[in-house]
């Protein structure tokens, strides 16, 4: 019995105390991942805050997709995959087998590099997460929906279809649409894989308009190649180089006064 | 070109000739390789108009409304023969719809077994048993039903005759297995791993993904893969001669002997019905018929594939 | 609210636990249907696996009864499907893939092969039984059954070594142009060594369906009991899936056993077929890899 209570208190009842919580949402200490006997990250040391966007940048192959992918636990579906270390979402440890990953998953968004929303209508799409969650209510649905394509910005401009298909989105709208398809399950933080690096210069704007819009409700981790984008959007960044943080700070601080010579060099294009 | 040695200094006059030879060959392949290439052509029209002649012929002996909607089939009788397809229908459309009961829900489960849950060592047993049971000729399968499932059902069901359709349908079931397996785990293996990616990174559990994204969007694939495998059991000849009897029943019975369009051509083939006889021309009207019903169900089958796929 | 999240979240992932398995358990069904299978067929067989099965022609007499007949009968029957049909089909599929232009009458054939490949064996049966037995008046010989057959595994040899030739990667081909081999060299020299492997596995995997096909020879009117061995290709003979078929049909018990017998026969060359097949592929994929 006082185990089941435990484990209760480990995963889930921390979750929606937000009053409670201090300003860390996630904290990494000591995280380690392997691909078979490649070292994608090595001893990483990170902490998320409530309601500000961090940035995590550096050069192809550094480990940053994989760091992010690591905090809803998506980095489990490669092959092969090992881990070690600690990372707590709200207090709860996330790593093993304590924490189911769908739980997690309930709490934390995710958006991907090309934009996916399934082959379904744009009401499905938004609707997706709520109904898994056991929302089944049409009034409140219809609601969820409206409200999460408007948090979007997609509203105005998908209202008069939205029982067509995904597909017939511009590539900006689609990953807007899965922003909204995330902000439907009210998430604490959504984590963002390189958003914008399919999209055009104006969709890319619009996206990047939403992030410091919504970032007032949710937490937002977003990995980019792009460090003009960091810089405008982010209040912390972290920049990853070989698997290991190199340096974390303000965003204003990390790009006027980098500490460490290769962040210098990397925000001033010497390589990457 | 190995009558060309490099060693040797060639005189231009040669090459060319040889060149020219060459070309003059070239030309001539693509003729020749088309004219082979037609004869899967000539195949084809040698189905339709044999079928369609005697076919024909038969029409001359029976009246056509008599065949299709006469609900008696008794070739063999001495006073009255009756050429009423129904029965045969009948009995086909009992051995495909047991069939596809089996089938198809045992082969959907194993397709999203293979294609969502298993793991890569898992598959590498399972994809090869599926490969033999592919491979293993129905004949093989016809004795199987009749000398044991058919016993162990009379154990079940003491009613069940000796030849009955209930378990040459199974079998047939178990004929078509493959190729439900097979074909619906393509389709969902072709589904992009982004929509999977989605799902899951909202909370979706694995049986969530499979049932809410996957299946919806490789759902053309695996009805056509339905259709596919139905047009197999419709077609299947030996199962149902060994195990199905050979009494065309109008009925809806399971337990009983029956016949379908393949085992009554089996019938008479192993008979001694002479050439030019109603009966001779019966086989090739019902193997008309036959082929029609493939034929639509296999066009219905890349038409769903095709038309209602969801382009991403 | 939370712990309502909690219970919700575990109560999917049971489901999730509990479908996953009942489809393992119809994947694992499968595993236990060939087990079946095999051992429904091969109990009863094993018994009858002697010497004599293989030296005495077909009986009424199930202990005399024997398969040497079907085997050679089935042998002399590859004879004529194995040249036929390869020659047809990979002619066909150089054809598809190197020289046809895309227009309706390659679409024709195309679309034609695909529904060649759906037209139950039967239907075949009765092709041969009008074309090769009646108006060629090959009757039920060697030659008659082998057409029949080389024409039902035709559309699946065509498709195999279309794959097959399709595979070979195009800088192979513009490497044989550059030097200025014909279209023809090209083929000849560089895309058919490099596809021969796939065009032999497809091939092999046809020649099993072959064998193993009863329905065309039954309405060929092949016969069964036959006390001597084929003479030339437009000789009567018989079949191991043939034989099978009349002792599987039999009403005593003996015949069964030596029906099971002979499918394990019948299973063991298919058998041995299919492992060629793997081991032409496994060196076709390395092939390619290279």
């Amino acid at each position: 019995m006082t185990l089941i209570k435990d484990r209760k208190e480990k995963i889930g009842l921390h979750v929606m105390k937000n009053e409670n919580w201090k300003k860390p949402v996630y904290e990494t200490n000591g995280l380690n991942v392997w691909y078979g006997t490649s070292h994608a990250l090595k001893n990483i040391d990170l902490t998320i805050n409530e309601k500000e966007v961090t940035a995590i940048i550096g050069p192809s192959g550094c480990g940053k997709s994989t760091y992010l992918k690591t905090l809803n636990r998506m980095v489990e579906t490669a092959r092969d995959v090992h881990i070690s270390g600690n990372v707590t979402f709200m207090g709860n440890a996330i790593l093993g087998k304590a924490m189911p990953v769908e739980l997690l998953r309930s709490k934390v968004g995710m958006v991907f590099q090309k934009p996916n929303p399934f082959p379904k209508s744009i009401y499905e799409n938004v609707a997706f997460g709520p109904r898994i969650h056991g929302i089944r209510n049409k009034v409140m649905l219809d609601v969820i929906v409206e409200d999460s394509l408007r948090k979007a910005a997609l509203w105005d401009e998908v209202k008069d279809r939205l029982h067509k298909s995904a597909y017939g989105l511009s590539g900006g709208q689609q990953q807007r649409l899965c922003i909204a398809r995330c902000l439907a399950i009210d998430p604490e933080v959504i984590l963002m894989d390189e958003p914008t690096s399919a999209l055009d210069p104006v969709s890319t704007h619009k996206v990047e308009e939403l992030i410091a819009t919504i970032k007032n409700d949710v937490t937002i981790a977003i990995v980019t190649h792009n460090m003009q984008q960091a810089s405008r959007i982010s209040d912390r960044t972290a920049f990853f180089l070989n698997g290991e943080i190199v340096e974390c700070d303000r965003t204003s601080t990390l790009f006027s006064t980098p500490e460490d010579s290769r962040t210098n060099d990397y925000i001033n294009g010497r390589f990457g | 070109m190995s009558s060309i040695q490099p060693s040797e200094k060639m005189r231009t006059r040669d090459v060319i000739a040889a060149a020219k030879k060459r070309e003059r060959f070239g030309k001539l392949v693509p003729h020749i390789l088309l004219v082979v290439t037609s004869l899967t052509v000539l195949a084809t029209l040698g189905i339709v108009y044999t079928l369609l002649k005697e076919t024909f012929i038969f029409f001359t002996h029976i009246n056509v409304s008599d065949f299709v909607f006469g609900t008696e089939w008794a070739p063999f009788s001495n006073g009255s023969p009756a050429f009423g397809v129904l029965p045969l229908l009948i009995g086909t459309l009992k051995i495909a719809l047991v069939a596809l009961l089996i089938a198809v829900p045992v082969g959907l489960a194993c397709a999203i077994f293979l294609s969502e849950y298993a793991s890569p060592k898992v598959k590498k047993i399972i994809k090869p048993i599926i490969e033999l049971l592919a491979g293993i000729p129905t004949i093989v399968y016809g004795f199987f039903a009749l000398t044991f499932v058919t016993p162990f059902l009379q154990t079940l069901i003491p009613s069940l005759k000796l030849f009955n359709a209930l378990s040459a349908g199974i079998v047939v079931g178990i004929m078509i297995l493959p190729m439900i397996v097979s074909l619906s785990e393509d389709a969902l293996s072709a589904v992009p791993a982004t929509f999977r990616e989605g799902a899951y990174a909202l909370g979706s559990t694995r049986f969530e993904t499979a049932i809410k994204v996957v299946i919806p969007a490789a759902v053309s694939g695996i009805a056509s893969s339905i259709i596919l495998a139905a047009s197999r059991a419709v077609g299947e000849t030996m199962i149902v001669s060994l195990a199905a009897g050979s009494t065309p029943a109008f009925n809806l019975d399971l337990t009983g002997s029956i016949q379908t369009m393949t085992s009554y051509i089996v019938q008479v083939a192993t008979g001694d019905a002479g050439y030019g006889t109603t009966i001779y021309y019966s086989i090739y009207a019902v193997g008309f018929m036959l082929f029609l019903f493939t034929f639509l169900m296999n066009r219905t089958a890349l038409y769903v594939k095709t038309k209602f796929r969801e382009d991403y | 609210m939370d712990n309502n999240l909690l219970i919700k979240t575990n109560r999917r992932i049971v489901k999730d636990s509990i479908m996953k398995w009942l489809f393992g358990t119809a994947s694992f069904l499968l595993i236990v249907l060939i087990a079946f299978l095999f051992y429904g067929i091969g109990a009863d067989g094993v018994g009858r696996l002697n010497l004599s099965l293989f030296t005495n022609f077909g009986s009424r007499f199930p202990e005399q009864a024997g398969l040497k007949a079907a085997l050679v009968g089935t042998l002399s029957l590859m004879a004529v499907v194995i040249p036929v049909s390869m020659f047809i089909g990979i002619c066909s599929a150089i054809y598809l893939e190197e020289y046809a232009v895309k227009n309706k009458w390659t679409a024709f054939i195309e679309m034609n092969i695909s529904n060649l490949a759906g037209v139950p064996s039967v239907v075949f049966g009765l092709l041969g039984l009008t074309v090769f037995s009646r108006a060629l008046f090959l009757g039920n010989s060697i030659l008659a059954a082998g057409l029949t057959m080389s024409v039902l595994i035709l559309p699946i040899i065509i498709v195999a070594s279309q794959e097959a030739i399709r595979s070979v990667p195009d800088n192979l081909r513009e490497a044989s142009y550059g030097m200025g081999a014909t279209k023809w060299q090209t083929i000849t020299q560089v895309i058919m060594p490099s596809s021969i492997g796939s065009i032999l596995t497809g091939s092999i995997l046809s020649f099993s369906r072959a064998i193993g096909e009863t329905a065309p020879l039954i309405v060929l009117g092949i016969p069964v009991i036959i006390q001597f061995l084929p003479t030339g290709p437009l000789s009567t003979f018989t079949a191991l899936p043939m034989q099978i078929y009349d002792w599987a049909k039999r009403p005593q018990p003996e015949f069964a056993d030596v029906a099971s017998a002979g499918i394990i026969v019948l299973l063991v060359i298919l058998v041995t077929m299919n492992a060629f097949a793997i081991y032409f592929r496994n060196k076709a994929m390395k092939k390619l890899q290279n």
